[in-house]
């Protein structure tokens, strides 16, 4: 009896993996439009999407173009490196067909692999060559812009530093936060080194350290830590202010752009398309909707980033992409990774 | 069929040759296989990665000053966390086992739960109130003229939190032990004359040291696998620096440099543990079960007694469960956000269910072999599973998504493959449990059932089974708990499309959506409460 009980059980659980796979084949519950038949610019077919940025903020776009395309999308969300490893693992296997990257540097990373396809030139005009890969290996669909933000009970706008050099002051010493592992603030080291070269960022490193910079590991957890007053100013980028500002209209910290200096650079989140894949007409097709002004707006004012394509205005209550004084960089320029992490280890803050 | 014999002395004289041990019955050696191939992979896969680098490189990246630092960092907070958490999971255990503590299975139950915080939502509650600058703690001081607290960051965050939130492991294997104990052996001793004291120390805690160093082996591995309390904490351990790797520079081949150097460390401390095995017997000739035990009177030490829990629930529970509920105040309508994650909370429970139940399957036989059929290789293997659960969950994810991708296309990012990630990572967890209650059961037992004709299929369903049966659900529970916060690998191997509560949290945190974090660990705390109530109810209680 108990034997056959025993059995039973195993059956059913080997029953529900298998009901697991099923149900993993089948469409998921979430795409209501994936069965209906294609209705505008049809393309049709399947798209696997690896998505560095998340649901909650371009989800509603690709169920957009979804409904609009009667594409099948896929996407898997996590996190923008872990991906990035994940593809170059996968190698000629991937189930990937576009990367979408929180940065730079990931898309660089799979370029430099020579994971990506070429994008068509048309595509590629829509953005500034600023802000994509020269070779056309991947195109910036948003911007953000790194930002000095303050705790406005904690400082004076009068006080405010105008340079990032500024912030090697004696009376910055400990209420700086900033966050050495995190990728946009690498992008911004990248950036200093190319405008003032290797040894001038070293120093500015060391000096940093040297004035006991508050490390945190994230954005996020800096604009967090201002909000409570633990830290005075912080390095970050423009779009996480607005996130807490949405729960607590009260909270009290500001945006500061310094000028003419990395200090306000702006950096791209943006796709690839994966040399394996087998669609690249819906690849293709999506990045053409998510360069549409329609889309372009989302950006502006779902996730306070700014739109890249040309002639789209920026998000409302953001300083517009041309009145911050942005050293003119070339993001291209900004993979030397390697450098820069050689650089901040130099310095003992890696 | 040829009939084996299981081994005993008398038999083993009789039939066999002397000095030829028993062969293990075949499907135990076949499951014990599969679980070693799969712990086999991650280690693979590093190798591949690492000879990507020439020699030279290596070695000149072994010996940066900072890779020294992190070694170094890695195991000294590893040692004092393990401290720290025997301090609290010890007295817990044995208050909740033993004596007439009021409330006894509510307090069995409430210390438990902190396994189910996930570690970023726990060392946020402890900043959130121990914060250098407008926490909780210091805007109560500040009328007292206090600006600004001594800093949390670096290592006493580090330790405090991760000892408070990983404690959990050691208790559930320590209160599995104190059950296991024959109670006529602790009466025994009191009848030769030893008083309490003296029984404690010379009987009960000895009997425990399996299960004591069981736990205690969770808890270093588990604290030098967290990735979320170093990064929040701000503290330079080997996860941070593989996590730089990936992150920064997207360079594998470094990342599986330093995960292979964490398998070295690991590997030392797997080492240690093995030598401080030792040959002595943790059965009595009885069974254990089914006698009642007599419970230890506080008295007036019930008051201490009760603070220390109380204290434990409120920085390991109350803490995060406060800061989870004032997040989700703030919400406009809380119940509707609530009311979205269900069906995410039902994905949760069905991967953490699946991975609790087919890592049990196989970590039965991988205990068992280890324990009754010590030999070379079964060492190995129950020896090399508690691997996969010293890495940080990304370097076992990715090392399943090259094999996985590459030599099993079919099965890549589907549902069976994410549960065997689980069982990769988790596997040891309930090994260690099986393992304790296996050696307090008398191996006699076992040879009867099968000198009476049982096969050892039969003996193992019949005897076996139902004797470790504490052990099975105390390592059922540590995998639900675990497997359903793990993040890295359920991102990268789960079929497309499928969430989880703690991908939520992971996001919502990530993205400042903090109504939403709130209730997706609400939902995670929950389902993790719901399990742990049925699992406690099948422990046997004396009452």
């Amino acid at each position: 009896m108990k034997r056959r009980k025993f059995f039973f059980l195993v059956g059913l659980a080997a029953i529900s993996g298998s009901l697991a796979i099923a149900c993993n084949n089948g469409p998921t519950a979430t795409d209501p439009a994936a069965e209906s038949p294609a209705t505008l610019v049809a393309t049709g077919g399947e798209l696997n999407i690896y998505s560095g940025r998340n649901e909650q903020l371009i989800g509603p776009l690709l169920e957009r173009y979804e409904a609009e395309t009667g594409t099948k999308i896929n996407v898997r969300y996590g996190d923008t490196a872990e991906l990035a490893a994940a593809i170059l693992e996968e190698g000629q296997n991937s189930p990937a067909d576009v990367f979408f990257g929180q940065d730079a540097g990931a898309l660089g990373a799979l370029q430099r692999a020579n994971r990506t396809k070429s994008i068509p030139e048309e595509i590629l005009n829509k953005v500034d060559s600023r802000f994509r890969s020269p070779e056309g290996q991947w195109i910036g669909i948003s911007g953000r812009a790194r930002v000095i933000d303050y705790n406005t009970e904690l400082v004076n706008e009068n006080e405010l530093p105008n340079s990032i050099w500024e912030l090697t002051e004696e009376k910055w010493r400990g209420r700086v936060g900033w966050a050495p592992t995190n990728g946009s603030f690498q992008a911004f080291v990248t950036a200093l080194r190319l405008v003032e070269g290797d040894d001038r960022a070293l120093e500015w490193l060391e000096a940093m350290r040297d004035n006991d910079a508050q490390v945190y590991s994230n954005n996020t957890t800096i604009v967090e830590a201002l909000g409570r007053g633990e830290i005075a100013l912080g390095l970050v980028n423009n779009y996480y202010l607005p996130r807490f500002q949405e729960e607590d209209p009260n909270f009290p910290v500001a945006h500061h752009y310094t000028q003419n200096d990395p200090g306000s650079m702006i950096n791209v989140a943006g796709v690839a398309i994966i040399d394996t894949t087998e669609h690249e007409e819906q690849a293709i097709s999506l990045i053409e909707y998510l360069l549409t002004p329609e889309s372009q707006q989302y950006f502006a004012q779902e996730t306070n980033e700014y739109p890249l394509a040309t002639g789209v205005p920026g998000p409302d209550e953001q300083v517009p992409l041309e009145q911050i004084n942005a050293p003119d960089i070339d993001l291209s320029n900004l993979d030397d990774l390697e450098g820069t992490l050689n650089l901040l280890q130099q310095a003992g803050v890696l | 069929m040829t009939k084996q014999f299981p081994r005993s002395s008398i038999i083993d004289k009789l039939v066999l040759n002397k000095g030829q041990a028993a062969r293990p019955p075949l499907f135990l050696v076949l499951m014990g296989a599969i679980a070693a191939i799969g712990i086999a992979l991650p280690l693979v896969y590093l190798i591949i990665r690492t000879m990507g680098i020439s020699g030279e490189q290596l070695w000149e990246f072994v010996r940066r000053r900072q890779t020294l630092e992190i070694i170094f960092n890695s195991i000294v907070m590893a040692i004092v966390v393990t401290l720290l958490s025997a301090l609290i999971a010890l007295p817990l255990a044995f208050l909740t086992v033993r004596t007439d503590l009021p409330w006894r299975r509510f307090w069995a139950i409430v210390t438990t739960l902190p396994l189910a915080i996930p570690t970023y939502v726990g060392s946020f509650a402890l900043i959130a109130t121990f914060g250098p600058r407008g926490s909780l703690l210091q805007s109560w001081l500040a009328p007292l003229g206090v600006e600004r607290l001594p800093s949390i960051y670096g290592w006493p965050g580090v330790v405090a939190a991760i000892a408070l939130f990983s404690y959990p492991y050691l208790l559930l294997s320590v209160r599995t032990g104190l059950q296991g104990i024959d109670p006529a052996m602790e009466e025994s001793a009191r009848s030769l004359g030893h008083n309490s004291w003296s029984v404690f120390f010379r009987v009960t805690l000895p009997q425990l040291q399996p299960s004591i160093v069981a736990g205690a082996l969770l808890v270093i591995l588990y604290a030098l696998r967290d990735f979320g309390t170093p990064s929040l904490m701000r503290f330079n351990s080997f996860t941070r620096a593989i996590f730089t790797q990936y992150r920064a520079s997207f360079n594998l081949n470094f990342a599986a440099a330093l995960s292979l150097m964490l398998v070295v460390l690991v590997s030392i401390i797997l080492w240690l543990e093995y030598q401080a095995r030792t040959q002595a017997k943790y059965y009595s000739r009885g069974s254990a079960l089914g006698r009642k035990r007599q419970l230890i009177r506080l008295g007036p030490w019930k008051w201490p007694a009760l603070a220390f829990c109380s204290l434990v629930t409120l920085l390991c529970l109350v803490l995060p469960i406060g800061v989870i509920l004032y997040w989700l105040l703030r919400a406009t309508a809380p119940l509707a956000v609530l009311r979205s994650i269900l069906s995410i909370a039902l994905n949760s429970a069905w991967a953490a269910g699946l991975a609790a139940l087919f890592s049990t399957l196989f970590a039965l036989p991988v205990a068992i072999l280890g324990v009754r059929f010590p030999g070379r290789l079964t060492t190995l293997i129950e020896r090399a599973s508690y691997i996969g659960f010293g890495l940080p969950g990304v370097v076992v994810a990715l090392s399943l998504v090259f094999f996985g991708a590459n030599y099993a296309p079919w099965l890549y990012q589907t549902m069976p493959m994410l549960i065997f990630a689980y069982l990769v990572m988790f596997l040891p967890q309930s090994v260690g449990t099986i393992r304790g209650s296996l050696l307090q059961v008398n191996p006699r037992l076992e040879e009867s059932a099968r000198c009476l004709g049982q096969t050892p299929w039969q003996t193992l369903r019949k005897v076996t089974i139902p004797l470790v049966r504490p052990g099975i659900i105390s390592g059922v529970a540590l995998i639900f708990l675990t497997a359903i916060k793990e993040l890295p690998a359920t991102l990268l191997l789960s079929p497309i499309g499928f969430r989880t509560l703690a991908s939520q949290i992971w996001v919502a945190t990530n993205n400042a959506a903090f109504i939403d974090a709130a209730a997706a660990s609400l939902g995670l705390l929950l389902v993790c409460t719901i399990l742990t109530l049925v699992l406690l109810s099948q422990e046997q209680y004396s009452t």
